[in-house]
């Protein structure tokens, strides 16, 4: 098609499209019933633009579109499509959604779904490690585009291919080596992945003497269903291991007939050391393996109690410490996974710690969510570590008593960083404080470390043992949102009467924060509810919220006798319920109009409607709401003020007077007592005379 | 011990009273003369009223101390001393208890007005409206002006006569008090019985009633009583005349001279007069009456502080 018409048609677009449409109008009128089944055979492709009608735009190497603020050129080199493995394809076969459009097209074109051809692959990419965290809205992910290309796709043999197998390392490890935001931001264990390969055996044979049939990324991950080790069904899964590397090294269990019968890799693969074990991924050397990394020839130095690493630390093993822990059928090497056998010191290639996420992947997950996990990252030194709550070697099971991470330990293990002072303790801006003492003494502390019920919670059964975040973490399982539902694992029937009730954010739609477990019960006090403490706090705890109606209940009976330390009388859920408060207007309510007498009746054996109209949160204070209350409380105030002030006045008055009359008695006293003086001289002679003649 | 006869002293008895100055005339033994004192005392309360006042005293002062407690529930000594006590219930059941004493001492005192009125075999007419009424009269009212008046300095003290104005007031104030407090706090000990005719909120009102006259009752009789009859400078530190039932002689023509003038003229006065008690009758009565006392000043103390400090 010349460049001219071209042009024109572009300019004349509009115009065009009109003709067309004209024309096609003007066929069943010109032409009999089999030109008129012909249109309706193929309507579409008489409306449909052509690949050339799209390249009369597309060909244009200044196209331009804004695409999230970056420019994007929208050129199709037209040679190179031709010459592509889609060459014979019309533009609309893949860019299905502009059939039917007029030209130009105004809106930009869905994404290509290559998958309405290539279903086999689109649906393992799906499955794959890719293609869920491009479900998930992974920006880093990549898509069939980011490895295939678009318009300038060559068959795979095609050594020009950006997925020939000579270009297959380099195009993996674009993302796959050290410094990408790949490598560092997404979880993935191995180090050094590109480097690595292209010194490995593998590496060499590809890169440096061009044997194409040599394993490249793909030809262990998969192309498109590419699973990490741990999904059961991956390619590199423990149990798939020796099924993948004997795609190519048929037979290889002859040349290992030494060591191990090789049929029992894929029987026993979890019992028997497999293929990565001994021939590290990514690394795998030209050599013999004759020493192997067997933990014996570990134990040749690392028995040695002198041995010492360059900063000191002791780096002897003790056999006893492995052979009784949980690892005790995991190989040295299987954690110390950078060792290389080629070496004679084959440690001294491990340049990172031991990465326990290797195994125990879903858990590395979590930690890398958690608070803990996040400092590591940042490279807190404070931030602890798996083996700082599980131990080295002397790795054990939460079920083993002996094990740090047994729940009666638990609350300990926790306790070296958090307890008052110690290093978490001192970076903690909350608001809980002595959060061991306190636990020790809570219901839960006291039923796990007193009375040794193991399922008692401890702070991993609240806080989760990999995955604790703050509680203002929306993802938190001690956030407010998720506390009903993290004490409800184990307290499920309250929280069944919670979610129902009226606190629950289900039944209540506020914006004022509702109350969850932890604002009535504490989070580390948690007390016994049928101990005293608990009765007589419960009414400001409630308070804290119901501050008004607390106060007036304080002013009544119930709230007086409660204030003395009394227990038993009505505290706040004797009435409203503790977790199954509802609005006194919800018939459900215990104080709803069926219910209230029963209520009462609890404690006032004998009550009728008309004792429940005791107002149980009255106050004399508010003349609208209680006038007669209000009156009556007036009225006896005036009744006592009028009473002192006439009698303390009568009182002041008197006093000066009675004064007076005071110290005139006393002066007549005085008087009489000098008389008396006088008449007791004669009285005394008197009494001697009288004595003398007895 | 026979009243007629004179007792012959040579010393003034200081334990029975503050003065004992009856004086006899002088007699002669031998050539000599000597001061013959007959220490004889007015008897103003029989037994029954020194019985009733002291059992009042116990049920008042219990009454007020465990009500106070459940009033000023706020206050941390009330929770102490409810502890001390065995915690609130006990308390309850010691209010309950006193309640009870304090209406038994109410009917006795009934009942003890029927039993003197017959035993004088007097008339309503004479009880309720003669010379010793405890009924407000007409003179009451003089006095209360003359008392004014001598206030002021603008006259003579009144010439009281067996109850004064004030002492009838106290007298009523505690029929008063028994009759609103008692019913009240009879409604708040059976609720469910009472809430059978009354209304529920009616059970809140009598709450404030019985608090409140409760609160004017102690203040009344821990400041106002205790002054008038035991802090006045001229009877300090204290008036044990309710509890000995005898008063002088001398304090009954200063303090009631119309009484006095009155028996002295009937000559009914040497039927009145009695031998002191025992000094250990009185030690005991004082320590009694001083732990009384000591009670409802703490008492006083606590309310003020409860009212002016801790109000909430």
């Amino acid at each position: 098609m010349p460049v001219s018409r071209d042009i024109a048609i572009c300019r004349s677009a509009r115009s065009l499209g009109l003709r067309r449409r004209s024309l096609c109008s003007k066929l069943p009128l010109l032409v009999t019933l089999f030109l008129l089944s012909v249109s309706f055979i193929t309507p579409c492709s008489a409306t449909s633009p052509t690949s050339d009608d799209c390249l009369a735009c597309h060909s244009d190497k200044t196209m331009t579109t804004k695409r999230g603020g970056r420019t994007v050129s929208l050129f199709v080199d037209q040679k190179k499509f031709a010459s592509s493995i889609h060459g014979s394809l019309q533009c609309t076969s893949c860019h299905a959604d502009l059939e039917g459009k007029d030209l130009p097209h105004s809106t930009p074109l869905a994404k290509v779904n290559c998958g309405s051809c290539h279903g086999d692959e689109a649906q393992q990419y799906a499955k794959s490690l890719h293609g869920k965290a491009v479900a998930r809205g992974d920006a880093l992910a990549p898509r069939c585009v980011n490895c295939h290309g678009n318009h300038d796709i060559l068959p795979v043999k095609d050594p020009r291919s950006s997925v020939a197998a000579m270009k297959v390392p380099f195009l993996c490890g674009q993302c796959h080596r050290e410094g990408t935001p790949v490598q560092t931001s997404r979880n993935i264990p191995e180090h050094d992945i590109l480097e690595n390969y292209s010194e490995s055996i593998h590496g060499e044979a590809l890169l440096k003497k061009g044997l194409i049939v040599a394993a490249n990324c793909a030809s262990c991950h998969t192309a498109h269903s590419i699973l990490p080790h741990t999904d059961p069904n991956s390619s590199i899964a423990r149990r798939n291991i020796a099924a993948t590397c004997t795609k190519c090294h048929a037979n290889i269990e002859l040349v290992h007939r030494k060591t191990i019968r090789g049929e029992l890799w894929e029987k026993q693969a979890n019992t028997l050391p497999a293929c990565v074990d001994c021939h590290q991924p990514h690394k795998v050397r030209n050599v013999f393996y004759s020493q192997g990394m067997a933990d014996a020839d570990c134990m040749r130095c690392h028995d040695n109690a002198s041995l010492k690493s360059a900063d000191g630390r002791s780096m002897l093993v003790r056999v006893a410490e492995v052979a009784g822990s949980r690892h005790v059928k995991v190989a040295c090497s299987q954690c110390h996974s950078e060792v290389n056998a080629s070496r004679v010191r084959p440690c001294e290639t491990i340049t990172h710690p031991v990465d326990c996420t290797a195994c125990h992947a879903e858990v590395g997950q979590q930690y890398q969510r958690s608070t803990h996990g996040q400092m590591h990252a940042k490279g807190d030194t404070n931030a602890p570590f798996c083996k700082d709550c599980h131990g080295s070697h002397h790795v054990l099971g939460k079920h083993n008593p002996e094990s740090l991470t047994f729940p009666t330990n638990v609350p300990d293990l926790c306790a070296k960083c958090h307890r008052e002072g110690q290093k978490a303790a001192l970076l903690y801006t909350g608001t809980e404080h002595q959060i061991i003492p306190r636990y020790t003494e809570s219901i839960h502390g006291k039923g796990l470390l007193k009375s040794g019920l193991t399922v008692t919670a401890t702070c991993t059964s609240c806080h989760t043992a990999h995955r604790e975040l703050p509680a203002s973490d929306p993802e938190s399982t001690v956030n407010p949102k998720n506390v009903p539902a993290t004490c409800g694992t184990c307290h499920h029937g309250i929280e069944e009467q919670f979610v129902e009730s009226v606190h629950s954010t289900k039944q209540t739609k506020t914006d004022k924060p509702l109350p969850v477990c932890n604002d009535c019960h504490s989070a580390h006090s948690i007390r016994r509810t049928d101990e005293d403490g608990f009765k007589l706090d419960i009414m400001n705890t409630c308070g804290r919220c119901h501050g008004e109606i607390a106060k007036a209940y304080f002013d009544t009976y119930h709230g007086k006798v409660s204030k003395l330390g009394y227990t038993k009388t009505a505290k706040c859920y004797d009435c409203h319920g503790a977790h199954d408060i509802q609005k006194v207007t919800d018939p459900r309510s215990h104080l709803s109009r069926a219910n209230v007498v029963a209520t009462c009746q609890k404690c006032h054996s004998g009550a009728t409607r008309r004792f429940a109209g005791y107002l149980t949160h009255a106050t004399h204070h508010d003349p609208k709401k209680f006038p007669f209350l209000y009156y009556t409380f007036w009225g006896m105030t005036a009744l006592l003020v009028g009473t002192f002030t006439v009698s303390g006045i009568h009182t002041l008055l008197w006093f000066p007077r009675a004064l007076q009359m005071r110290r005139e008695l006393r002066a007549a006293e005085a008087v009489e007592a000098e008389a008396e003086k006088h008449s007791g001289k004669t009285a005394s002679e008197a009494k001697d005379g009288d004595d003398a003649p007895q | 011990m026979p009243h007629s006869e004179p007792q012959l002293a040579t010393t003034v008895n200081d334990d029975a009273g503050a003065v004992t100055a009856h004086e006899a005339p002088l007699a002669e033994v031998g050539s000599k003369v000597i001061r013959v004192v007959d220490r004889r005392e007015f008897v103003r309360f029989a037994h029954l009223y020194r019985v009733l006042h002291a059992c009042m005293i116990v049920s008042f002062l219990t009454l007020a101390v465990t009500g106070l407690s459940l009033k000023f529930s706020y206050t941390p000594w009330a929770a102490k001393f409810s502890r001390l006590l065995g915690g609130f219930e006990t308390a309850g059941y010691v209010h309950r208890f006193a309640a009870i004493v304090m209406f038994g001492t109410f009917t006795a005192h009934v009942i003890g007005l029927f039993k003197q009125k017959r035993r004088n075999q007097a008339t309503w007419k004479a009880v309720l409206f003669g010379p010793n009424t405890l009924l407000p009269t007409k003179r009451d009212g003089q006095e209360f002006v003359g008392t004014m008046k001598w206030f002021v300095g603008r006259g003579p003290r009144p010439e009281y006569g067996r109850w004064t104005y004030w002492e009838k007031f106290d007298y009523f104030a505690v029929f008063w008090g028994i009759v609103v407090i008692g019913s009240t706090g009879l409604t708040l000990w059976f609720p469910v019985f009472f809430t059978r005719f009354l209304p529920g909120s009616f059970i809140n009102v009598a709450t404030i009633i019985h608090s409140d006259e409760a609160l004017l009752a102690t203040g009344f009789i821990f400041t106002v009583h205790f002054f008038n009859t035991h802090l006045r400078p001229e009877k300090f530190p204290m008036d044990t005349t309710i509890f000995t039932g005898h008063m002088p002689l001398a304090e009954l023509k200063r303090d009631k001279p119309r009484e006095y003038a009155a028996l002295v003229a009937s000559g009914e006065l040497e039927q009145h007069l009695e031998e002191p008690q025992p000094a250990i009758v009185v030690k005991t009565i004082r320590v009694f009456a001083w732990i009384a006392l000591g009670t409802g000043f703490i008492v006083v103390v606590w309310i003020l502080y409860a009212m002016l400090f801790a109000y909430r």
